[in-house]
């Protein structure tokens, strides 16, 4: 591949030149005589990559591309695809080689398994690796994460798939811009009901019931809303939905406060360790593959150290490709249970990482799969997300969905990122998918979200 | 008579707390083991489940984790994990700096409204709206405005001592004698004079009983300060146990707690003691 490309020179192949300082195959060559040498800096060089692999992307046919650069030039072009791409921001995340403008870094973290790959990164070494001091800071709530990493108290900071969305859309406070480079985990949450529902397994008796959550902006809100819905019940009229954080919901349950939850685990295990409840579904049955948790940072912070972003990034991919693996999981559930991390028992941690597990009402099932971890941060997982959001009323008016996933979901990005690791990212940043039997089209949002009967009326 | 007295007081306190303790063993003791589980399944289990033992821990079980606990106080397992003496210094430095901050503030402006009725009834309005809100209501307000989350802890204790002591500082002022104002301006004295050396001295005690009123709220509200902005402190440590449903670490910290309040307490009391004068 030429991937000195420059793409904006109208007169020119692209992926004609080998090396990519030349207009053809030709002049190349007759170069190549005269000894071709890459004389750009590195950076150049990266943003050069970054430029041509966007500009191929938006006109994957050669005539229409010299068609447009001929009409608008070169420079107008360039200016256009900034706007529309962060073309500087990309590039200088993708200069990897340079050294991290900050090495001392602050990471906020809820204690739950969904944030294995952030947690475990200090006693594994995987921000070390990568040349990073990273600190992980145990914190008490969705809301307070999302103020301390919007106060820059936190470089970057773990957080439910849908918050920088939200915070970047500016629901429930002004908007700042936010950006995901990764997913931490898919799969791993779970619907656990008090033990005296359980003869009451089928949703349609569950009118009038307590259900806890542990955030407005959740997936947890969303499956749980969705998984009501698809049977019948009106989450917003027939049930109580209430945002409960994490640690207190087995305490509520036992104390009959609640009749379940949707959340995330070690907490629907703990609630079984402890004899509160017992498990009614895996989120992996209502939705396999499904996004839980995100890694995310500012667009202040990666603007003000794109080299300490990357490094971050890769050491979340690396950590997350090292989770993914099923014979890593016990070493992992031993190095996140200290007070320091997560603050669990081991066993609790073991049955919720290896996927056998008690299931509160005496069985032993196994999964291996009830919790997964895949960094890729697929668009179409943010526009299915925004499509929930307008469901229940969060989001008013009409979306920009694509647009809003492209911003805040930075799948090509991490793509490219995971190439150079060495990983093999997907083709493409939309996948379809199916929720409960019902497929998901990406290009489609309005149309699927026109196909729910249960909704918020607006 | 009264060294009886006290000794009486004494064996009292002590068979209180033995039957304190007596009915708490008891209380805790474990239930019936839970019966046909598979072993596979029971070692999935917590001990609530399997033993049926109380969540509630005993006064033993207590008993030996809080000497664990007092052996080595000051540990430092990382930033999520600190002995318990670190975490009470944090909480008293935070209470400490957002209780001086009010006295600096509140004790020059209850003498100006004590002294002065015209400003007394054109600030007692805000007073009176400001004064019953709880403190914790500042907090989000005060995580974004101050942007930073260990201001925002100290700011919520400067806001809720305020109170008491403007409160008890403008009244003790506004109730020194009239004789003894009359006395001093009929010797000519100056006002800076007048409030430094009458005033000050006469409503000490009850500027004092304010203070002391503040610090024990102070000290009541740290820990919910700390469980919501997490971090350091005791009440990040109540929290991080909750999270962990470690009751009998709650409990370590919950004594803990009231034996610090009760320091607090008595050293301000000690010093409301030697202002006090006998009328």
């Amino acid at each position: 591949m030429a991937i000195f490309d420059d793409p904006f020179d109208a007169g020119r192949d692209l992926a004609a030149c080998a090396c990519g300082q030349h207009r053809s195959a030709a002049e190349h060559d007759r170069a190549l005589q005269l000894r071709c040498e890459a004389a750009d800096s590195e950076e150049k060089r990266y943003e050069r990559m970054v430029a041509s692999a966007v500009m191929r992307a938006v006109f994957p046919q050669d005539s229409a591309r010299r068609v447009f650069l001929k009409t608008v030039g070169a420079s107008t072009a360039l200016a256009v695809l900034s706007q529309v791409f962060p073309l500087k921001t990309a590039t200088e995340a993708f200069a990897d080689t340079g050294t991290p403008e900050k090495k001392d870094l602050k990471v906020g973290f809820i204690p739950i398994t969904c944030a294995t790959p952030i947690i475990m990164g200090a006693p594994l070494g995987f921000y070390a690796k990568h040349g990073l001091n990273v600190e992980v800071v145990k914190t008490a709530g969705w809301a307070v994460i999302r103020d301390k990493t919007i106060n820059k108290e936190y470089d970057a900071s773990h957080m439910l798939a849908p918050m920088p969305i939200a915070i970047s859309m500016g629901l429930g406070a002004q908007p700042i811009p936010f950006a995901v480079p990764a997913i931490e985990n898919i799969n791993g949450q779970g619907i656990t009901l008090a033990i005296k529902h359980k003869d009451r397994r089928d949703p349609k008796d569950w009118k009038g019931m307590k259900f806890a959550i542990p955030f407005d902006y959740s997936m947890h809100n969303y499956l749980l809303r969705y998984y009501l819905a698809e049977h019948g019940i009106d989450p917003d009229t027939d049930v109580q939905l209430r945002s409960v954080p994490p640690p207190e919901m087995v305490a509520n349950l036992r104390a009959d406060n609640i009749d379940g939850f949707l959340a995330p685990d070690n907490i629907c295990q703990r609630a079984i360790y402890d004899g509160a409840g017992f498990l009614h579904v895996l989120s992996k049955e209502i939705w396999d593959g499904h996004p839980c948790c995100s890694f995310a940072a500012s667009r202040d912070f990666i603007a003000a150290a794109p080299n300490s972003f990357a490094a971050l990034t890769r050491a979340i991919v690396d950590a997350t490709a090292y989770a993914s693996k099923a014979e890593n999981r016990k070493q992992i559930a031993e190095a996140i249970a200290p007070a320091n991390y997560i603050n669990a028992p081991v066993t609790v941690l073991e049955q919720v990482l290896t996927g056998t597990y008690a299931d509160g009402l005496g069985g032993i099932k196994t999964d291996p799969k009830r919790v997964d971890f895949d960094p890729f941060p697929w668009q179409s997982f943010a526009v299915w997300m925004l499509t929930q959001m307008k469901r229940w009323g969060q989001i008013k008016g009409d979306v920009d969905y694509k647009a809003v996933a492209e911003q805040v979901y930075l799948a090509t990005d991490t793509g490219k990122l995971m190439q150079e690791m060495g990983l093999t990212p997907p083709a493409g940043a939309y996948k379809s998918f199916s929720v409960m039997g019902k497929t998901f089209d990406p290009d489609k949002p309005d149309d699927y979200l026109a196909g729910f009967k249960i909704r918020k009326a607006s | 008579m009264s060294t009886s007295l006290r000794l009486r007081a004494a064996i009292v306190s002590i068979v209180l707390f033995v039957a304190f303790l007596g009915i708490w063993q008891l209380a805790t003791r474990s239930g019936a083991a839970a019966t046909n589980m598979s072993p596979e399944y029971a070692k999935l289990m917590g001990a609530t489940a399997t033993q049926g033992a109380s969540a509630m821990p005993g006064p033993i079980e207590v008993g030996a984790k809080l000497w664990e606990h007092l052996r080595r106080p000051f540990y430092d397992n990382g930033p999520n994990d600190k002995g318990l003496g670190i975490q009470l210094g944090y909480s008293i430095a935070r209470v400490g700096l957002g209780y001086l901050l009010a006295v600096v503030i509140a004790i020059p402006l209850g003498f100006l409204i004590g002294m002065s009725p015209l400003i007394s009834r054109a600030l007692d309005p805000f007073i009176q709206i400001l004064k019953p809100i709880s403190p914790l209501a500042w907090m989000p307000l005060a995580l974004y405005t101050i942007k930073d989350s260990g201001l925002s802890a100290i700011f919520v204790i400067f806001i809720c001592s305020v109170w008491p002591m403007l409160i008890n500082t403008a009244f003790g002022v506004a109730s020194v004698r009239k004789e003894w104002i009359n006395v001093a301006r009929t010797l000519e004295v100056g006002t800076f004079r007048r409030a430094f050396t009458v005033i000050l001295p006469a409503a000490a005690p009850t500027i004092l009983t304010g203070m002391r009123i503040s610090i024990g709220i102070a000290w009541l509200v740290i820990v919910a300060a700390e469980m919501l902005v997490g971090g350091t402190g005791i009440g990040y440590f109540v929290w991080n146990e909750w999270n962990n449903l470690s009751i009998t670490n709650v409990i370590i910290a919950i004594l803990l707690i009231g034996l610090v309040g009760m320091l607090l307490d008595q050293v301000l009391a000690r010093v409301t003691r030697l202002v006090t004068f006998p009328e």
